[in-house]
């Protein structure tokens, strides 16, 4: 395989992010041209079930989602710190894998910490 | 890069494009075939034979509806949704090996469009990034339900994402590079991933049927709690959007799945084939017949996982959101953990042991 | 001018100016979606700095994980926009006199800072892959690794603390 990796290896991407944004656009207002368009008072309301529309969708919601959103801030980091050991593992041998179980357990004790508090509990 | 290198990459950038324009589009097809064959049914037949002109008519349907806003909708996000979600899903196929390498004029070139050194990482970025087009889309809506939906949806995305982080994690310590071309490359022959890495497998699966958000993870388009999910207020092409996202995304998780797993173009035999070719065509045009051959096994094994979504989805309930936040948080990130040891102890102790034991 | 640094000034000219729109524009998921396209430009210059884990990294981390977070935060906090409108002149002037003491500072160790030089003859360009970047951080700087996963127990204590109401409480 290629061992000489190079900045222009990514030129390609640059030719599918061209393809990709050209029919998403030409798509786009091809859409928006050819389709009729009839505004009315009841259309313009946001759906409800047929019913009339009660307060703002703008509201507050649980703070679990955001507690999930933060766990995964943090795992998503602890993963990617794995990426360069995994890649060298067999080179690492015995103590690299040793370096990482101490990793990990760290990265286990927060996790347990976090079951024992009931974070991940949605079923109260 | 060289000129011509650079044209091939982009030719082969184009068709495979195209490709999975085509086989997003006739996976609608295919799924209502498939649920009309599960439930004992005909399924779409009328428009061509087989009904195989129902996807054009659909897409037609779709372009010549309105292509509604409404009025309490953040105008530019509620356009910008479903095309950030469209457009992940149409970046995602840019490292795949679709096969080996193609011979012209004195040069290899790989069938993949970028051969880099962060092939996996890449996938991994772009699968990340699908969050935004539903978040945007979904809360730009105004509407209840939509931000129920796109909230659903967004910490399910996110909480599966670090389980299938983890379960690559156990394949790279294997192959000790993250570029996909050689992950491939390593399963030459029979020699598959799927046979070291069971456990990692069903977490690699599950997980990409939740980033899907397919059944039976298919919560944020819930329809009986949530009306539509985060596309209730979408209508026309947007909408149209939103759905051929999916379908390009179960098709791409179906290629990395085949690539990661299931030795992407290999095949048993492969060997045997190709020196029957390079006999029979000489040496460039039977090493280019070969590497096609290769590029349509990938492309059944990619196939058959778009049938395997199909069939789960008509076959399996959908699943509580409580357990379906369990099973990821749990279930999947401390199996995948112990995969990872696993796979540790086997690299360190057993398969020493074995070859020593073997000569 | 050479393809390459033709094309590092127009990365550095989108990378500034969606910078700068981050500062500008009023509706603050504009500005959270205008820091995403900051970071991949940001990504583009690693990529022709032949540093693809970094540059990959920097995708997955800010632009896939950390936005996401700010993105949660914004569009579920209720942020009304008629409470934006009152700002007061005391923050204006104290986020002045801070923005003014960073740029102050940065500049002052810019100027004081040299720069390094390399020796083209020694130059090897695969430096940047993720190969060399595990040999590295898991043989030389061992201890900063293990101590990063510390300060990510405390991180995930922190943010439990922070967050998490006790049985019976509202949840928002």
């Amino acid at each position: 395989m290629n061992t000489n990796y190079l900045p222009s290896d990514f030129l390609p991407i640059i030719v599918q992010f061209v393809l990709a944004a050209a029919f998403i656009v030409v798509t786009m207002i091809v859409t928006h041209r050819i389709g009729p368009s009839r505004k009315s008072k009841a259309k313009d309301d946001p759906f409800e079930c047929g019913i009339e529309v009660v307060g703002n969708a703008r509201t507050p919601i649980s703070v679990k989602y955001f507690l999930v959103a933060i766990l995964f801030v943090l795992f998503d980091v602890e993963v990617i710190f794995m990426y360069p050991w995994a890649v060298n593992f067999k080179k690492l041998g015995m103590l690299g894998f040793i370096e990482m179980v101490l990793f990990m357990a760290l990265l286990l004790a927060g996790f347990y910490y976090i079951l024992r508090k009931g974070v991940l509990k949605w079923e109260e | 890069m060289e000129l011509t290198a650079f044209i091939i990459k982009a030719i082969i950038i184009l068709v495979i494009f195209g490709l999975t324009l085509l086989i997003a589009m006739y996976s609608t097809y295919g799924e209502r075939k498939v649920a009309g064959f599960i439930q004992d049914r005909l399924g779409p037949d009328r428009a061509g034979p087989w009904g195989l002109l129902q996807p054009l008519a659909d897409a037609g349907k779709m372009f010549f509806k309105e292509d509604f806003i409404p009025a309490q909708a953040n105008k530019w996000l509620f356009i910008a949704g479903p095309c950030l979600a469209m457009l992940t899903a149409l970046m995602a196929s840019a490292v795949i090996p679709f096969g080996s390498t193609l011979r012209y004029d004195g040069i290899e070139v790989a069938v993949q469009g970028v051969e880099a050194n962060i092939g996996i990482l890449y996938i991994f970025g772009v699968v990340s990034l699908g969050v935004y087009g539903i978040m945007v889309g979904g809360w730009a809506s105004n509407n209840k339900f939509s931000l129920l939906g796109a909230i659903r949806a967004a910490s399910q995305n996110i909480s599966y994402e670090v389980a299938m982080g983890l379960s690559i994690v156990a394949i790279l310590m294997m192959s000790e590079s993250l570029s996909v071309g050689s992950i491939v490359a390593q399963q030459h022959g029979g020699n598959w991933n799927i046979w070291y890495q069971p456990l990692g497998f069903i977490i690699f699966l599950t997980c990409a049927f939740a980033e899907c958000n397919r059944t039976p993870f298919d919560l944020p388009e819930c329809e009986t709690e949530l009306v539509g999910g985060y596309h209730t207020e979408y209508s026309s092409m947007k909408l149209g959007f939103y759905l051929f996202a999916e379908y390009i995304n179960m098709f791409i998780s179906s290629a990395v799945v085949s690539a990661l797993y299931f030795g992407g173009y290999n095949y048993p035999g492969m060997d045997w084939v190709y020196t029957q070719l390079t006999a029979a065509f000489g040496d460039i045009a039977g090493h280019n017949v070969a590497t096609l051959l290769g590029t349509a096994v990938f492309f059944g094994k990619a196939l058959f996982g778009v049938f395997f979504f199909m069939w789960v989805r008509w076959t399996l309930p959908r699943f509580r959101y409580d357990q379906l936040m369990n099973l990821g948080w749990k279930g999947l990130i401390p199996l995948a953990i112990l995969n990872i040891l696993i796979t540790g102890i086997g690299v360190l102790f057993i398969q020493p042991s074995l070859t020593a034991f073997l000569k | 001018m050479n393809p390459t640094l033709s094309f590092f000034y127009f990365l550095s000219f989108l990378t500034i100016l969606s910078a700068i729109m981050v500062v500008v524009s009023r509706s603050p998921i504009h500005s959270v979606l205008y820091l995403i396209l900051t970071f991949f430009c940001l990504s583009g210059h690693y990529i022709l700095l032949n540093a693809q884990f970094l540059a990959a990294v920097n995708i997955i981390v800010y632009a896939g994980a950390i936005m996401v977070l700010f993105l949660f935060v914004i569009m579920f906090l209720n942020m009304k926009e008629e409470e934006e409108k009152f700002r007061g002149n005391v923050t204006k002037i104290a986020a002045a006199i801070v923005g003014g003491t960073i740029f102050i500072i940065l500049f002052g160790a810019y100027r004081k800072t040299q720069v390094g030089t390399y020796n083209p003859y020694e130059f090897k360009s695969q430096t940047g892959m993720v190969e060399s970047l595990g040999m590295v951080l898991f043989r030389d700087y061992l201890l900063p690794f293990e101590l990063a996963s510390v300060l990510f127990l405390i991180a995930m204590v922190g943010a439990v603390m922070l967050g998490k109401r006790e049985i019976g409480e509202r949840h928002f």
